[in-house]
């Protein structure tokens, strides 16, 4: 586990294993791209051998320099600064390929093209739904749990170079997922679907957040684990188990991309929204909250709410998620019973995930006063103000005669985005925000007046985005259902396609501008990181408290 | 653990614990949230009580309620049944010319063919049915399969080169394509065809063509080119075109003897609804 | 109770058992009857594995991410019922490995779509969507009309799906790329072994309007032809107890 120091002359083991394992796998990678026949297959091969090859003498040259020896009383800060930079990077690719897919929907005559198969609508809203989740939300997740759990348990993070294997293979995994899904490689489940060798890939890389997590919680010189932490913690361990199940599935071979379920039809429906539904249970909420309780009362300097609120909200929240899968699947041909199971569960957790809104919004009592003059503060707040939205909504939703009308529609692309846009977006950008002063040592943030910016143009952008989605999603589940006085449909599929066109172009808008507001948030943050170091090791969170405390 | 303290500004004690300078605070769970938790705990338990919810090992528990989707749906077709009232069922014995004289009855129909209409047929036939290249325009006068109301009904139950055992089928031969004529005289019965249609064609070609086309083509399209109903085959004197007016169009289905299919519907429809279909066809295609 | 939560907060393999139990509870309690309760899936004639040709639409049809936009899953209710047919069971689906049901309708549900349009329309309709429905918001995919089926695994295709569980005989594996050269061939001999393997109702023809060649629109437009066709609903008692649920 330690990063050796005092053994000067030789190698450090944690850079030793890198360096085998990135052989060991260059090689794989090479004999696998060899002979296979299928060229997709060896496409991803050859961008596994690259990244190998890159890690093998990144290894090599850094291991002759004498480097990887981490210092055991400062904490491992490079990784997360890494971590916010590929969480900006991703953020906007998620974003603007969000809007091309808006402005397809808006514009087919301009922006489809017959012989380009790979920026088709069905082939670019799969990158654009993993690149915001797993690329941006991921990121943001991995590198704010990282700099959480040494703040929160005083310890360095654990694994030594572990915390880089973790961050560079998870790029890795988004590489190999988003050229697949241009290239065609899917499985079609939605949010799980990179192919059998790129899920497996992941699997290595999670085990070994899993270990890193774990392994500073164990180090910690406090005696109890923060509550971020054990949602985090939740978070991993949960979606480990989701992974791995919902990915069962049998290559057609070894050298071949494709693989099969092991799951069919009804089974395979429910064991795909099990996943499906605890990926927003876990990582676009228990992530986040864990987010939200650290950063919130840290800005805003006041303690958290309530203890008491944050066990059973915790328990309950994680104990129900699991049960309400099956609200994606009213009306089906999942039996009756499992959506009475959905829907009852959703309707239950309404409280439990309000409960983490109540500690959020509360901790700010005594500093309401900071809404007006710190913008940062403001985002964070908007953001749970958005999850509380969100989190009624679900519930709503889940009610079969209301999910009735809003499955297949619009209403449900809304109700993502407020969450997605509103509480995983404003959160993280809250997170980052605080995160980059503090992580290259700067006094501030270089404007102030750009995050205002930032947060009202953003702000417009998803109240454009959802209400124009609940306007269309309501819309066409009214049309598909009309009737005529005489007992006939009254409206023909291809008139409630026809009738969204406004809709479609106010939410590109909306996404636009939301885009917009993340490119000046960039802009902003590398300006700050370019302001001459003011580096005062006085700001308080900049300090390492660890060097005191061991 | 280390000693509580109070929190200067609500006056609540913290647990005593302190991460990287966050304390919490000790305060109750709020009233409210609890009690609502509980009542949605409440509803939940109601729901399961009078819905199928909880599975065993040999079955699931039914619910008071014996709700059951599917027996609903089939309800609520029936329903439909009755608030389509008298004329549904009249719709069912009426002969099509009954149908077509009866004012109520036909505008009854009317709004079942349209209805139906546009998810079924406009996607081939085009909004309305104005038809496409390939697709015929339902609303003129003109027909491939004749135009009566019995036509037209026939033609929508047994689709076109369709999969039905009694379908309307013909085909033209790819004279072309596979080497019936030459391929200069494939260019001259193009001429021939342009000529027919009372457009300027070349002459010396016309001529050329006449006796190929009466060895070849009067078969089906008649010796005067005025087409043939109960051959599909079109009348290529007038001014509408199935596969499109150009020369390039008129060549390419002389040498690739093209035949659209028409789906049949006997499967998907009642002979109700293919009934309105039929009387709403005719009406509009009469009606220019 | 507050105090004994204190033992969680200290030990954290105490705090990870008991969220590994606590997220474990819902899934096996809801997943695991599907699997053994005679109820989920209705005793139906009529459904079989997809033929070679089928399949390998079926791999393009995910491939290009149909299922983004279409559903194939009609829910019972009535205007569901009446403008697409039929609401699908689950036995439907029972070979769909992995399932297409869908979460969003962009576009119209598919579950019945087979046989309701010509394979030319298909064509037209997939080389230009909005120049047979000018409204269409659907991309265009005549790239597949160029492309000739690459169908080299097709047999290990056929194979794992066996390996899964979908009834393939020993002689469909055997046989997979002769049967899906002769579905897309109407004078291929093989069709005969073709519709003994897979029933008499498989269609053999050429799809896409080449019959020189092989293309993945013969693929598609074989699998398109195909969905919702299986069960005959003439003989299917839709209104007896065990089918209602
Ligand atoms: C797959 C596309 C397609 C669909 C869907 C379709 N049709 Fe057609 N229809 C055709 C084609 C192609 C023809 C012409 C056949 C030929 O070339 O002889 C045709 C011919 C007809 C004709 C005969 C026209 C004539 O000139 O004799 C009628 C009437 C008709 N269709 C009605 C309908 C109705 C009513 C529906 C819906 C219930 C419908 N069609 C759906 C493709 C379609
Ligand atoms: C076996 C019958 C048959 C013979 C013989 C035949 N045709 Fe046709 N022709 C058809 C049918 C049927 C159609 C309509 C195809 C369709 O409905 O898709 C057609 C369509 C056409 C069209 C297209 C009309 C339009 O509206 O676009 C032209 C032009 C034509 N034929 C010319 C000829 C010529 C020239 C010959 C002789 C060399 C010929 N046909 C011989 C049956 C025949
Ligand atoms: C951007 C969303 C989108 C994608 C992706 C998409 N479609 Fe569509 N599709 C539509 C829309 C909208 C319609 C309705 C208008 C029309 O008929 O074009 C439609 C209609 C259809 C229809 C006609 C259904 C009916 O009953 O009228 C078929 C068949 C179809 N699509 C097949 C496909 C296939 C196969 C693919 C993938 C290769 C695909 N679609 C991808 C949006 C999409
Ligand atoms: C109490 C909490 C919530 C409940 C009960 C809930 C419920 C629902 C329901 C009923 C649907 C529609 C399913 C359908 O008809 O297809 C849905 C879809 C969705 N929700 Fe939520 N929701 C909740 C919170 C959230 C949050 C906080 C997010 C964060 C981003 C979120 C993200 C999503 C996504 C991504 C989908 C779309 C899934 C898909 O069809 O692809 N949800 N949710
Ligand atoms: C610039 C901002 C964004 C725009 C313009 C945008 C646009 C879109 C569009 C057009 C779709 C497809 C909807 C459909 O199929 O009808 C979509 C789907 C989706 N987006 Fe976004 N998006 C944006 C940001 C985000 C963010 C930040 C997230 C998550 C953190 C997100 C998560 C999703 C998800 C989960 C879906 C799939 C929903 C479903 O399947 O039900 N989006 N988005
Ligand atoms: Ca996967
Ligand atoms: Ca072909
Ligand atoms: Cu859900």
């Amino acid at each position: 586990m330690q990063t050796s120091s005092s053994n000067e002359g030789r190698t450090p083991l944690d850079a030793a294993i890198v360096l085998t394992f990135s052989c060991v796998g260059a090689l794989l990678a090479l004999l696998a791209a060899a002979f296979t026949a299928d060229p997709l297959f060896r496409f991803h091969m050859y961008v596994f051998l690259i990244a190998f090859v890159i890690a093998a003498g990144v290894m090599t040259a850094g291991i002759g320099a004498g480097r990887f020896r981490g210092d055991p009383k400062s904490y491992e800060d490079g990784v997360v600064r890494a971590g916010v930079i590929a969480t900006m990077f991703w953020g906007v690719v998620g974003l603007l390929v969000g809007v091309v897919i808006a402005a397809q929907l808006s514009f087919p005559k301009l922006l489809y093209f017959s012989d380009f198969g790979f920026l088709n609508f069905g082939r670019l809203r799969p990158l654009h739904t993993s690149a915001v989740i797993f690329a941006f939300g991921g990121n943001a997740l991995i590198a704010t749990s990282f700099y959480v759990v040494q703040r929160t348990c005083r310890a360095r993070l654990a694994g030594g170079l572990a915390g880089w294997f973790v961050f560079w293979g998870y790029q890795l995994f988004i590489v190999l997922a988003a050229t697949g899904y241009l290239l065609g490689v899917t499985q079609s489940q939605e949010y799980a679907e990179p192919e059998w060798y790129i899920d497996l890939w992941l699997t290595i890389v999670w085990v070994a957040y899993l270990l890193v997590f774990l392994g500073t919680i164990w180090k910690r010189k406090e005696p109890h684990i923060y509550v971020a932490n054990w949602f985090y913690l939740a978070f991993i361990v949960t979606i480990a188990m989701l992974h791995i199940v919902n990915n069962l599935a049998l290559p057609v071979g070894l050298l071949n991309h494709r693989s099969y379920s092991l799951f069919a039809g009804v089974q395979n429906a429910l064991t795909q929204w099990w996943y499906g539904h605890n990926a927003v249970g876990f990582f676009l909420t228990a992530g986040f909250l864990a987010m939200m309780y650290y950063f919130v009362p840290k800005r805003a300097e006041r303690p958290v709410y309530s203890y008491r609120l944050s066990i059973v909200h915790f328990w309950a929240l994680i104990f129900i998620y699991i049960w309400a899968g099956p609200h994606h699947l009213h009306y089906t041909a999942l039996p009756m019973w499992a959506q009475t199971l959905g829907a009852t569960f959703s309707i239950m957790l309404w409280m439990p995930s309000w409960g983490g809104m109540i500690n959020g919004l509360m901790t700010l009592s005594g500093a309401w006063d900071k809404l007006r003059t710190d913008p940062v503060i403001r985002m964070m707040v908007v953001s749970i103000a958005f999850y509380g939205m969100s989190t009624f909504e679900g519930p709503l939703m889940s009610v079969r005669e209301v999910n009735a009308l809003s499955h297949y529609t619009d209403w449900t692309i809304g109700h993502v985005h407020s969450g997605a846009l509103g509480w995983v977006g404003f959160i993280s950008f809250g997170a980052v925000y605080c995160l980059v002063p503090w992580l290259w040592k700067k006094e501030k943030l270089f404007s102030d007046r750009l995050v205002e910016w930032h947060f009202w143009i953003a702000t417009t952008g998803i109240l454009l985005y959802i209400s124009s989605m609940w306007v269309s999603g309501i819309m066409e589940g009214l049309m598909w259902r009309e009737y005529t006085p005489q007992g006939f449909l009254a409206n023909s599929f291809v008139e409630t396609v026809a009738a969204k066109h406004v809709e479609n172009i106010v939410r590109m808008t909306g996404g636009l501008m939301y885009l917009a507001g993340a490119i000046i948030m960039s802009y902003n943050l590398w300006r700050t990181v370019r302001m001459p170091g003011s580096a005062t090791e006085t700001s308080a969170a900049a300090k390492p408290a660890l060097a005191s405390a061991s | 653990m280390s000693p509580r303290e109070t929190d200067d500004v609500s006056g609540v004690e913290t647990t005593g614990h302190e991460w990287d300078g966050i304390r919490e605070l000790d305060n109750p769970l709020p009233r409210w949230w609890l009690w609502t938790f509980w009542l949605c705990v409440g509803v939940a338990i109601v729901y399961w009580v009078l819905m199928p919810a909880w599975p065993g090992l040999h079955g699931y528990t039914k619910g008071t309620l014996n709700k059951s989707d599917r027996a609903d749906v089939a309800q609520q077709l029936n329903e439909l049944k009755a608030l389509r009232g008298a004329e549904g069922a009249q719709l069912k014995n009426a002969s099509l010319q009954q149908i077509e004289s009866d004012p109520k009855l036909q505008a009854y129909a009317l709004a079942v063919g349209q209805s139906v209409f546009g998810d079924n047929c406009a996607t081939c036939h085009g909004t309305g049915g104005a038809g496409g290249k390939g697709y015929p325009n339902l609303r003129d006068d003109v027909w491939l399969w004749g135009g009566t109301l019995e036509d037209i009904q026939h033609t929508i139950t047994v689709g076109v080169r369709s999969d039905h055992p009694q379908t309307r089928f013909s085909q033209m031969p790819a004279f072309g394509r596979d080497g019936i004529v030459p391929a200069d005289q494939v260019n001259d019965l193009t001429e021939y065809v342009v000529a027919l249609s009372h457009r300027p064609a070349n002459a010396a070609a016309v001529t050329r063509a006449a006796p190929v086309f009466q060895a070849n083509c009067a078969i089906c399209h008649g010796p005067e080119g005025k087409g043939m109903p109960a051959q599909g085959a079109p009348d290529l004197t007038d001014a509408d075109w199935l596969y499109g007016s150009a020369r390039a169009d008129i060549k390419g289905q002389i040498w690739n003897g093209r035949g659209g299919v028409m789906p049949t519907w006997e499967h998907r429809f009642d002979p109700e609804t293919i009934k309105a279909l039929a009387v709403y066809i005719h009406a509009n295609a009469a009606g220019q | 109770m507050w105090k004994h939560h204190a033992k969680l907060e200290r030990h954290s393999l105490l705090l990870i058992i008991g969220i590994l139990i606590v997220v474990a509870i819902g899934g096996l309690v809801e997943i695991t009857p599907l699997f053994y309760l005679e109820s989920t899936i209705e005793k139906v004639k009529g459904v079989r594995p997809y033929t070679p040709l089928e399949l390998a639409g079926r791999d393009i049809y995910i491939r290009e991410g149909c299922y983004v936009c279409h559903s194939q899953m009609i829910r019972p209710l009535r205007d569901e019922v009446e403008r697409y047919g039929h609401y699908s069971l689950a036995a439907e689906s029972m070979y769909d490995h992995p399932f297409q049901w869908g979460s969003k309708r962009t576009g119209p549900d598919l579950a019945r779509v087979g046989g309701k349009y010509s394979d030319s329309w298909h064509r037209d309709h997939l080389i230009d969507p909005r120049s047979v429905v000018p409204e269409s918001v659907m991309p265009p995919y005549a790239f597949l009309a160029k492309k000739e089926l690459d169908y080299r695994d097709i047999q290990d295709k056929v194979r794992t799906m066996k390996a899964v569980g979908v009834p393939y005989t020993d002689d469909a594996v055997k046989n997979a790329k002769a049967d899906l050269e002769a579905q897309a061939d109407p004078f291929d001999a093989g069709g005969t072994a073709l519709k003994k393997r897979y029933g008499d109702k498989v269609a053999q023809r050429d799809f896409d309007g080449d019959p020189e060649r092989l293309t993945e629109m013969d693929a598609l437009v074989a699998y398109l032809q195909m969905l919702g066709t299986l069960v005959d609903f003439k003989t299917y008692k839709a209104e007896a107890p065990e089918n209602l649920r």
